[in-house]
């Protein structure tokens, strides 16, 4: 076991658990805050899968944009609750969230037996890969901006405008008011 | 050098609890916050087959497209989760549930 296999499953186990407190925690601040934890250690995750420029991406975006977002938006829809967090005890049971553990649990099931059958590295595109293969040394960027600019030039605008619409459209939505 | 299917792995106990979360709770916000997790989990997939790309990087080029496209998501429902709450004081799903006045 190497350094980078430790590290991996450590970052992993991280993230796991750190995802199911956020859907098992009562406290609705807590769990955003745990989110943090699970968005940080995907980034790292996705360093592992030399991919530095989507792990930063990650960091930058989810951590610096979306997270502030979800604070400012429970601040302004759950003020009552902010104040006296013992209140918001839920008297869901276990039989509310059965359901939700059931279609989750299954639909897992399903996904680890279609992958202890399929082996991935014995893929003909990723077998014959050998040349194409990312190694550690290698400058992700460099191949990551030429394909941007060249190849995927299209989509690149398109989610460009995309997000423009979005951005505008969530600025008309969230306004206020005026009186007439 | 760490085997794909562990990612595949990962991915699919991440994209299992989105669901859970998608589908068992009562705040608009952490539904939302499922929904990440399963955007998370497929960009994971992605990044972990580009790997095998090099020159093309489909998977990272894409991978990046999509966190870009969930924080416009982000943006777009976190407006529509406010002008609901503004509207009726509650952003339980479950109790949204007529559309006139």
């Amino acid at each position: 076991m190497t350094v980078e296999q430790i590290l991996f499953y450590v970052m992993s186990a991280i993230a796991l658990l750190s995802a199911l407190l956020v859907v098992s925690q009562k406290n609705f601040v807590r769990s955003i805050f745990l989110f943090f934890l699970t968005l940080f250690s995907m980034a790292g995750l996705f360093v592992f899968a030399l991919a530095d420029f989507v792990a930063i991406t990650q960091l930058v975006i989810y951590v610096g944009g979306v997270l502030v977002l979800m604070i400012f938006a429970f601040l302004l829809s759950n003020r009552e609750l902010l104040n006296n967090p013992d209140s918001s005890k839920q008297q869901s049971s276990f039989l509310h969230y059965l359901p939700g553990i059931l279609v989750s649990m299954l639909f897992f099931g399903v996904l680890l037996f279609v992958f202890s059958d399929l082996h991935p590295e014995s893929f003909q595109w990723i077998a014959q890969s050998e040349l194409n293969t990312l190694k550690p040394q290698d400058n992700t960027i460099h191949y990551l901006g030429i394909n941007i600019m060249t190849r995927y030039l299209l989509p690149f605008e398109v989610v460009s405008v995309l997000l423009l619409m979005a951005l505008i459209g969530a600025a008309h939505i969230a306004r206020k008011e005026r009186d007439r | 050098m760490i085997p794909l299917s562990h990612f595949m792995m990962i991915s699919a106990a991440l994209f299992c609890i989105g669901l859970f979360a998608v589908l068992s709770k009562k705040n608009a916000i952490l539904i939302l916050i499922g929904i990440e997790f399963m955007l998370n989990a497929a960009i994971l997939n992605f990044v972990a087959f580009s790997k095998h790309d090099k020159l093309a990087s489909g998977g990272q080029v894409f991978a990046v497209f999509a966190i870009v496209l969930a924080a416009a998501t982000v943006a777009v429902t976190l407006a529509i989760v406010l002008n609901v709450y503004k509207y009726y004081k509650t952003i339980d799903p479950t109790k949204i549930d007529q559309l006139r006045d």
